[in-house]
């Protein structure tokens, strides 16, 4: 965020008395706009300064961590399976595995907030309110026991708050710390006596398998063949019931679903990721998707018959806290209901 | 399908098991003796099908991809190294290349919100803050601006990331494919600072431009105005065609020699500051955690590094004993790659390699070392040298000033231990 406004202001007079705008040696592109600016230039430097007015406090910023954050980084900010673990790690880092938290690691703030504020949460960036921010990062620092439960955090405050590890960090020393690096005459014989191998990648075996072309042809050989006699299977019987989907709307669904991306995917290969897999949840009955772990109202929904229908995917889909009191799913809705219908009609293209 | 794919289909197995199966033919002719066939070859007696019928046209295929036999040669991702697929990385298939340019369709990704799609038409780049007049520029006017032609590699700090602690992944694509190297085409940052006018920015030398992009993480990042106006790029065009999706189509920021955390993807602003940002990328990642728990920052250049791309875990030595080419690629972020060296008894004694073409300005080096395998154990390691007098070091002496937990940086000589079947691992050594 710039501190000097005034240049902005200067380019807006000379704009309106109709004088050349600015000197460039190529005359390219056009002043911006100061709503222009100030719609992109949010970041928030150490010293506060591009903070917004607000204020939040810890209480409140539980309330919209659990249901904005807590799906990935746990009710206690202590991570969900390996999404960063947020609270914690003081005194780790010159051990083994040090945890890095904003409490252990972190030197400002400001990176907290400039980037809950501008890249959280993950799939729905840019949606939180300056207070909610507020918020969210006091009841961080809550957390990481850096606060009470009493704390208030607002533009006014921020600048008071040190992190522990302010003081953790040094500029890069390299031409200093490593300068034996640049060594004019690199041995180049006789340069141990005994070389001996001292660990082995092999033993860890952690290195993914390559799939071998050779499996590769073998399987789109084999689906080549399958595929044709289906389409022969198609065109013998008349197929009953078929729902022809608007392909404009699924378009349509697939750009809204990226919202979902970050927890769900569907298609071929898709696997159980935040969320359960979505190939044929329409019409599927709800908690069944093998191997992921529901809530137990989803369960208990699911065990009391509701199927993801047309109503019962429209109304989860736009307030699924609302709809499902204690899901997992951590979405605050989608607020169109065009939205709602184009991401039904992607879903129902992978029945 | 047709059935002779399958007879062709470059597979690592299958190759070992032919080579094994004909053992009259490469394994075992020794050095220098001309390999002698007992029957003739029916690839050569016989008319094969593509040697009489026809080909595909030119309708068939508007844009190429690599022919089917080459489908091993791909990205890969490692599952367990990050949450999700999303903001995570894969790594580019480095020993099946040669040359030095990568593929755009193979070069490694890194996003931390996904790939986006941002059509040039929907494209603004801002230049704001400590400038004369904020600007707002057009896709189309990034265009009208005299160009630029470079070739520079782009590494992720985290490269080797893994290897710290000790041998962890067996593969040259899995320890060094965070990299790639590519031509690029676009503006230099200068002339965009100076569109805008720098007067405003009095004194450069305490001044920083901080770069972000497009995407929901907008991985923004700091950079000294000194560095933007020497030799940073905003970049529209890759290896002469635009920019893949998932390299920052249309704009990226091109920072030669740093870290590729700083190579912005989908650019979409530069704001002339007074300090550092500091923001998530600058301090709680890509900085070094030292021994004693204190942690470096602003460690910009990539070091001199080096890494044997052949033979390695997965290109192994499959002809036997005779005539074997060593190769590989160097790199470094302070300047050209004036040498690599290369040892087979893992550093007790160095041969300098053969460069296939001088070294150029933080681009990619390939290197060969043409030999005469003796078909016994090999401890394979290359050492670089670069512009500045910098010699790649050992991870004993990089431990040694850092500890274990930096995670990133980590430009240490890596050896391969190639056994007497030609197979390779990824080992460590005293």
């Amino acid at each position: 965020m710039s501190k000097f406004p005034k240049v902005i202001a200067g380019a807006a007079v000379s704009l309106a008395l109709g004088l050349p705008a600015f000197a460039g040696e190529y005359g390219l592109g056009r002043p911006a706009l100061p709503e222009e600016i100030a719609a992109w230039d949010i970041d928030v430097s150490p010293d506060g300064t591009g903070l917004p007015a607000g204020s939040g406090d810890v209480f409140t910023g539980e309330e919209v961590f659990a249901e904005k954050c807590a799906v990935c980084h746990g009710d206690f900010a202590e991570g969900v399976d390996n999404w960063p673990k947020l609270a914690g790690g003081q005194g780790t880092l010159d051990r083994e595995d040090p945890l890095k938290t904003v409490g252990s690691y972190w030197p400002y703030l400001s990176t907290t907030w400039d980037y809950v504020n501008r890249s959280m949460p993950f799939g729905a960036a840019q949606t939180l309110e300056a207070d909610e921010v507020y918020a969210i990062v006091a009841y961080i620092l809550y957390s990481n026991d850096l606060v009470d439960d009493e704390f208030v955090l607002s533009n006014e405050t921020f600048t008071d708050v040190e992190l522990p590890n302010a003081e953790g960090f040094f500029v890069d020393d390299r031409l200093e710390s490593e300068a034996h690096f640049w060594k004019a005459e690199p041995c180049m014989s006789d340069c141990k006596d005994s070389v001996e191998i001292t660990m082995r990648a092999r033993v860890l075996d952690v290195t993914p398998e390559e799939e071998t072309s050779e499996a590769a042809v073998q399987e789109a050989s084999a689906e080549a063949p399958a595929a044709e006699e289906a389409a022969v299977e198609a065109a013998a019987e008349p197929v009953v019931e078929v729902v022809a989907l608007d392909p404009e709307l699924v378009a349509k669904g697939a750009k809204v679903f990226k919202k979902c991306k970050a927890c769900h995917k569907v298609g071929e290969g898709a696997k159980n990721s935040t969320g359960p897999i979505l190939n044929g949840i329409f019409g599927a009955t709800a908690g069944e998707v093998a191997g992921f772990k529901y809530s137990k109202p989803m369960l208990a929904a699911g065990e009391d018959g509701l199927v993801w229908n047309d109503e019962a995917l429209a109304a989860f889909l736009a307030k699924p806290r609302k709809f499902m009191k204690g899901t997992k799913m951590s979405f605050a809705g989608l607020r169109k209901e065009r939205d709602i219908e184009a991401v039904i009609a992607y879903l129902r293209s992978f029945d | 399908m047709s059935d002779k794919a399958d007879d062709f289909a470059p597979s690592r197995r299958r190759f070992l098991a032919g080579a094994a199966a004909t053992g009259v033919g490469a394994a075992a002719v020794g050095a220098g003796q001309a390999a002698q066939a007992a029957t003739p070859d029916p690839l050569i007696t016989e008319v094969q099908d593509w040697a009489s019928g026809l080909g595909d046209g030119v309708d068939a295929t508007p844009y190429g991809l690599p022919i089917q036999f080459e489908q091993d040669v791909v990205r890969r991702n490692v599952e367990w190294l990050t949450a999700d697929t999303i903001s995570s990385i894969n790594f580019t298939p480095i020993h099946a290349l040669d040359g030095t340019i990568t593929p755009q369709g193979c070069a490694f990704e890194r996003h931390h919100s996904g790939a986006i799609e941002l059509r040039k038409e929907d494209y603004r780049l801002m230049i704001n803050g400590l400038v004369d007049t904020p600007l707002v520029f057009s896709y189309a006017d990034l265009e009208r601006f005299p160009r630029e032609n470079r070739v520079y590699f782009c590494e992720c700090a985290a490269n080797s990331g893994m290897e710290w602690a000790g041998a962890q992944l067996n593969g040259a694509q899995f320890t060094h494919g965070m990299i790639h190297n590519m031509e690029y085409s676009g503006v230099s940052l200068r002339t965009l600072l100076e569109e805008a006018g720098l007067a405003a920015a009095g004194d450069f030398k305490d001044k920083w431009v901080y770069a972000e992009g497009a995407d929901a993480s907008s991985n923004g990042r700091s950079i000294p105005l000194e560095k933007a106006l020497d030799d940073v790029l905003v970049a529209f065009k890759a290896n002469g065609e635009a920019l893949r999706k998932e390299h920052g189509y249309p704009v990226r920021l091109v920072v030669p020699g740093w870290e590729g955390n700083m190579w912005v993807k989908w650019l979409r602003r530069i704001e002339v500051m007074d300090g550092p940002v500091e923001s998530r990328e600058e301090t709680s990642k890509y900085t070094d955690t030292m021994e004693d728990g204190s942690a470096r920052k602003w460690t910009w250049e990539m070091d001199a590094k080096s890494v044997v791309t052949s033979p390695s875990p997965q290109a192994p030595i499959t002809h036997g004993k005779g005539p074997l080419v060593i190769t590989g690629l160097a790199w470094s972020g302070r300047g050209a790659i004036t040498g690599v060296d290369v040892s087979i008894d893992g550093g007790k004694t160095w041969t300098q390699a053969r460069l296939g073409a001088p070294g150029t300005d933080k681009a990619l080096t390939r290197f060969y070392l043409d030999t005469n395998w003796d078909g016994s154990e090999m401890l394979l390691q290359s050492r670089a040298r670069d512009s500045s007098g910098y010699v790649q070091p050992t991870k004993a002496e990089l431990r040694e000033v850092r500890g274990l937990n930096s995670i990133y940086h980590n430009n240490a000589i890596q050896t391969w231990w190639v056994k007497a079947d030609g197979e390779a691992e990824n080992v460590e050594v005293s």
